[in-house]
């Protein structure tokens, strides 16, 4: 028996020494970095343990501007893009016919790589010396002036992050809903129906509460996700967002450890835990006012 | 009740019916309406990508305001995307990286999982429940002391280390123990009966009967690792190494000039190309796979 009780560690043995270099380890380290002051990332030396990194970091002004665009980019994109998604879905789980081809159409999203997309976005966006654009071309239909969206003003600049990141969270948020649609019992509605409810009140009173606690996962990873942008900003605005003024919590983090202004594994991480304390308290605002509202 | 009166029922009967039809009709249409102008947004940036790629150079620095439709279609573009810039490099390393990410990490998660649901010792279900804590912890805590671990290592532009870091997924690991549970006591008792090893179990019974659970880890991986920009970002700064997202920032920023967006979207398509087949071929699978464990924004 002794045989057989190695065996199993000697199964897991991988995996165990896997997540203990790159996970366990890691997790450690970075408040080790966070508080030891004035690290020296070439002569591995630091000059005392305390607050400074995070004392840096909050004061540094590229970083509060990184708190600012994610913050904005959650609030706008988060609400947006459950609501869009849950209208879709109500569509297409009330038709028959092309049910199917939207559905995959819809998740093609995906399956892309959001760089290469974004690079796409960013010339329908982009107003240069020999062309306005796709979209200012929309624009001036309608009869406004073009817009430099990519190195234009900071709203434009914003619409632009919103949309795209919404374009690319669609597909799953759009997935989750019409199977949980799907999946509320047709005896409900047909009950609803005998006694003439309306279709309002049906979808008040029956879908919503139904499918009420997938919308919260949705609404957790969304704000989790959203807290974590930064590749679809690098796809739009290059790789050096501090100068397009478009930076996020996690462009921050990177930038801090790598590229022109990097070297700074201390500020890196104190910005890292930063942005986790932020996470973990929405989530739980989140899980507790689900608490409330939800019914399971 | 007279004839008079009937008629003049029978008629509001049909009356209210036809309102009816026209109330479901015109919502119909509106939904349809709604899904196809949606749809259109989701295609238009691809249709947008592959019109952009085929025309050529100076045709499309001539439309001040862009045409969407091009007469004269050249793949001019494709061969530039190919020659003046490494994508075939790129295309390669991309290729290299997701296989052998993918293969290692399959070998560490089977293992793993059938530790975890076949196999009897101490510990068990601790070790379990800190695997599935450590789900919690986010990719941006961990990959700073990752990036010092790998530079210490002297492992920067290698596959190596390009790969190390992602070949363990506890979500994944938590998936197949899932499926593997529940294959029957019995068969193993049998295999035993038989003179079967664990390892040997593991190989011909377990993993064909968990295939189709195995296929959709591996289909989400593949996606995971061709879309992947941010670790190879950091631990890249040779372009002999770069894979197909950091290929496509550099393509941008300094290679074709800044310019020749024909050229650009060629090189968008080429990289693309791979995971939309991929998509159309397993798209059942893939869509299955995502809604029961995957995420993304």
């Amino acid at each position: 028996m002794k045989n057989s009780k190695l065996k199993g560690w000697l199964y897991l043995l991988p995996a165990i020494i896997f997540l203990g270099i790159f996970m366990v380890y890691p997790l450690v380290d970075v408040f080790v970095y966070a508080f030891q002051e004035g690290f020296n990332f070439a002569s591995q030396t630091y000059k005392g343990v305390g607050w400074f990194n995070f004392d840096y970091v909050l004061r540094d002004p590229y970083f509060l501007q990184a708190v600012k665009n994610t913050f904005i980019l959650v609030i706008i994109t988060v609400p947006v893009s459950t609501g869009l998604a849950l209208l879709i879905s109500l569509g297409l789980n009330s038709i028959k016919p092309l049910k199917n081809l939207f559905q995959t159409v819809y998740f093609l999203p995906y399956v892309t790589n959001t760089l290469a997309v974004g690079l796409v976005f960013m010339i329908l966006f982009k107003k240069t010396a020999y062309t306005d654009g796709l979209v200012n071309l929309i624009i001036n239909w309608f009869g406004s002036e073009s817009i430099d969206f990519i190195d234009g003003p900071y709203w434009a600049k914003m619409f632009v992050m919103c949309f795209y990141t919404v374009w690319v969270v669609m597909p799953f948020k759009i997935l989750i809903l019409t199977s949980a649609l799907a999946s509320v019992k047709q005896d409900y509605y047909n009950a609803a129906k005998i006694d003439g409810t309306s279709k309002g009140r049906i979808f008040r009173r029956i879908t919503l509460p139904m499918i009420s606690p997938m919308i919260f996962y949705l609404v957790i990873t969304g704000f989790i996700g959203a807290f974590k942008a930064y590749s679809d900003e690098v796809a739009i605005f290059g790789t050096d967002l501090n100068v397009a003024g478009m930076n996020t919590i996690v462009g921050y983090v990177y930038d801090m450890l790598y590229g022109d202004s990097g070297g700074y594994p201390s500020y890196a991480s104190a910005a890292a835990l930063i942005l986790f304390v932020i996470v973990l308290t929405i989530t739980v605002i989140n899980l507790m006012v689900s608490r409330k509202n939800v019914h399971y | 009740m007279t004839a008079q009166n009937k008629q003049v029922t029978q008629d509001d009967l049909t009356r209210i019916e036809q309102r009816a039809r026209v109330k479901r009709v015109t919502g119909k249409s509106l939904t349809y309406l709604f899904l196809t102008v949606w749809g259109l947004l989701v295609l238009f940036p691809f249709y947008w990508m592959i019109l952009t790629s085929v025309k050529s150079y100076s045709a499309y620095n001539a439309e001040y305001t862009p045409k969407f439709w091009t007469a004269a279609p050249t793949l001019a573009n494709y061969k530039a995307a190919f020659t003046t810039v490494p994508l075939a490099k790129y295309f390669l390393n991309t290729l290299i990286f997701t296989v052998a990410t993918t293969a290692v990490m399959l070998i560490v998660v089977t293992l793993a999982a059938f530790a975890f649901s076949r196999l009897e010792f101490k510990g068990k279900n601790l070790v379990f429940t800190l695997f599935l804590a450590l789900m919690m912890i986010p990719n941006e805590l961990v990959i700073i002391t990752n990036f010092v671990t790998i530079t210490n290592w002297g492992m920067r532009n290698t596959f190596w280390g390009l790969i190390l870091p992602s070949v363990t997924s506890v979500f994944y690991i938590y998936l197949l123990k899932e499926n593997f549970a529940q294959i029957p006591d019995e068969l193993y008792k049998a295999a035993k009966v038989d003179g079967c090893s664990d390892f040997k179990y593991l190989t011909k019974v377990m993993i064909p009967i968990s295939a189709p659970t195995l296929v959709t880890v591996i289909i989400l991986k593949v996606i995971e690792c061709w879309n992947s920009y941010v670790w190879p970002r950091l631990i890249t700064d040779d372009p002999n190494y770069y894979l197909v997202s950091n290929g496509i920032q550099e393509i941008r920023e300094h290679g074709f000039g800044r310019q020749n967006i024909p050229a650009m979207m060629a090189a968008v398509v080429v990289i693309s190309v791979p995971l939309i087949i991929l998509f159309l071929i397993f798209h059942k699978k893939i869509m299955a796979g995502v809604s029961r464990g995957g995420t993304k924004g």
